[in-house]
């Protein structure tokens, strides 16, 4: 009985996972996915808590109440924090389907040998290794991140790195193969703590050449591992439901990875293996150019006069908090009866979708957030695009520069734009360390500074109180 | 225990295109809090730990199934929080 109103309770909270991402098409019923995802959880987790096996309930409530414990403050977060959120949170699912697989191996081990098939052994190599890897992965890109000391931010390499890298895993698999075919031989216990071993120092290996640009494509990668991991824990432990829900977020992590390396004009092994942001400028610029700086009055007088002004927010904005600061300058801005459109990048940010969710809190109205490719068309009409904190994304050399690091991404054509004013913390050159020539261009007026700073002060210019 | 193997890989299949399917869909301005959702539902993990840690098994096995229960349950809570506080901000207007 109490069997299968488990198989039900997995087919019910199978079709509303289902429903949940569904609704994610439309942020008029997005919420509804959250109240149909809290539903399917509690149905499967109830399923499965009242079957006769699980004998010991005081440590299923421990451990529940410590999640909630850990769970509810990591959910408070401020928005700026949430890639590392999102990063510690794929660490959590990679830890939990590493352990299961590790509890299933010595379970067999110890218990039922005749339990370690061929088929169910390669699942559970599969899940510790996809699991760990995970966990130290994402932990070390939460750790970047959050700009945690003993991290280094900048990407790491050394020669023969990539065959370092390939040989850790490769030897995991190979570890894995033998394990597989003989799983009760009396060193396969030992040889599974190796591969659990090589697992979680091919995670740390595998991001530490990584830079903070490559962050929104290295998490999606990441979020479809975790996907994955849940998926062969399903394998392991014949249960459908664990399958599908692995396989929803794995192939939502695919998507997302797919998009984020499109927007950056680069494959997954280039972003994984290619360590991005080392690559210093090698051609130099012709004749170098000046910057022409610009006060406040004058930027503000620019924003004054134009009909359509064009936000171009980056990882900058995020950094210095500056979303309300925008928001308050937007309000002035429509106010004055000046159309104001804000371009997204897909990959602005550290996070896919990141400077949507900063807007959004500000309390930008999404109709006011438009697409790359939505909004270039309109860029020779618009009149002042603002460029705030964001470098790369509106670097016109990635058209051209074949030898540049960001040659070939796709970019906001903020220089097609009548006057380009540009907001940025100081002059040095932006993350890929590439001089970037849109703010040496002849309509281009720049205001260093932070950026919560200046725009507060364009704001107050605006105000028409004046600075002083 | 014998496992049908091959409808455990037939399901898998047909929910990475159900998957694929649906996530194409997803509105490009909610890909934050979609990865925060997808994270709360792969946390379905919890099941496998329950059992592990709440069946008739060794302790250290049990260990090892209550810090992933731990570990599922933190990703349970805290994804689907952060999910609907992030959806709150999106306003039209």
């Amino acid at each position: 009985m109490t069997h299968a109103i488990a198989q039900f309770a997995a087919i019910v909270a199978t079709a509303l996972f289902i429903f949940s991402l569904y609704w994610m098409n439309d942020p008029k019923t997005a919420r509804r996915g959250v109240v149909a995802g809290v539903t399917a959880m509690v149905v499967a987790v109830l399923a499965t808590w009242i079957q006769p096996e699980i004998v010991h309930h005081g440590w299923v409530v421990l451990a529940i109440l410590a999640g909630f414990l850990v769970g509810v403050p990591l959910s408070r977060v401020p928005l700026t924090a949430v890639p590392q959120r999102t990063a510690l949170s794929h660490a959590f699912g990679g830890l939990a389907a590493g352990l299961v697989g590790t509890a299933e191996f010595f379970l067999g081990l110890t218990e039922n040998p005749a339990q370690l098939t061929a088929f169910r052994t390669s699942a559970i190599v599969a899940e510790v290794i996809l699991g760990f890897l995970t966990f130290t992965g994402s932990l070390m890109a939460a750790g970047k991140l959050q700009e945690v000391k003993w991290i280094p931010q900048r990407p790491v390499t050394y020669p023969g790195q990539n065959v370092v890298n390939i040989g850790v895993l490769v030897i995991a698999a190979a570890l894995g193969v033998l394990v597989v075919v003989h799983p009760t031989a009396a060193w396969s216990g030992h040889a599974f703590y190796a591969i659990v071993g090589l697992a979680v120092l091919f995670g740390v290996l595998l991001i530490i050449p990584i830079g903070g640009a490559d962050m929104p494509t290295v998490i999606s990668i990441l979020n479809s591992y975790a996907g994955l991991s849940a998926v062969a824990m399903g394998f392991v432990l014949n249960n459908k439901l664990l399958v599908t829900a692995g396989a929803l977020d794995g192939s939502s992590g695919l998507i997302l990875s797919i998009i984020m390396c499109r927007a950056m004009n680069r494959s997954f092994t280039n972003v994984l293996f290619g360590a991005f942001g080392t690559v210093q400028k090698a051609a130099a610029v012709g004749e170098q150019k000046e910057w022409k700086q610009e006060t406040v009055e004058g930027a503000a007088q620019l924003l004054e006069q134009a009909n359509l002004v064009v936000i171009i927010p980056g990882y900058g904005m995020a950094v210095a908090q500056a979303q309300h600061k925008v928001r308050e300058l937007y309000d002035h801005l429509t106010k004055r009866g000046i159309a104001v459109k804000f371009a997204i990048h897909p990959v602005a940010g550290r996070m896919p979708g990141h400077m949507n969710v900063l807007l959004a809190e500000a309390n930008i109205p999404y109709t006011a957030l438009a697409e790359m490719d939505d909004i270039n068309p309109d860029m020779p009409q618009c009149d002042v695009a603002l460029v705030i904190g964001a470098n790369d994304v509106v670097n016109p050399a990635a058209r051209y520069a074949k030898g540049s690091p960001i040659y070939g991404m796709p970019i906001i054509d903020a220089d097609k734009a009548k006057t380009v004013v540009a907001v940025k913390r100081s002059k040095n050159p932006g993350f890929a360390g590439i001089d970037n020539e849109l703010y040496v261009q002849d309509n281009t007026w720049m205001l260093f500074g932070d950026a919560k700073g200046v725009i507060g002060d364009l704001v107050r210019q605006l105000g028409g109180g004046g600075l002083h | 225990m014998t496992v049908d193997y091959w409808s455990m890989l037939f399901v898998f299949v047909l929910a990475t295109f159900i998957g694929l399917g649906v996530i194409r869909r997803v509105s490009r301005l909610l890909y934050t809090p979609l990865m925060s959702l997808t994270n709360a539902i792969s946390a379905i993990a919890v099941v496998g730990s329950i059992v592990v840690a709440g069946a008739d098994y060794p302790v250290t096995i049990r260990i090892l199934g209550a810090v992933a229960l731990f570990a599922s349950m933190t990703n349970i809570v805290s994804g689907f929080l952060i999910t609907d506080r992030m959806l709150k901000m999106f306003k039209k207007q």
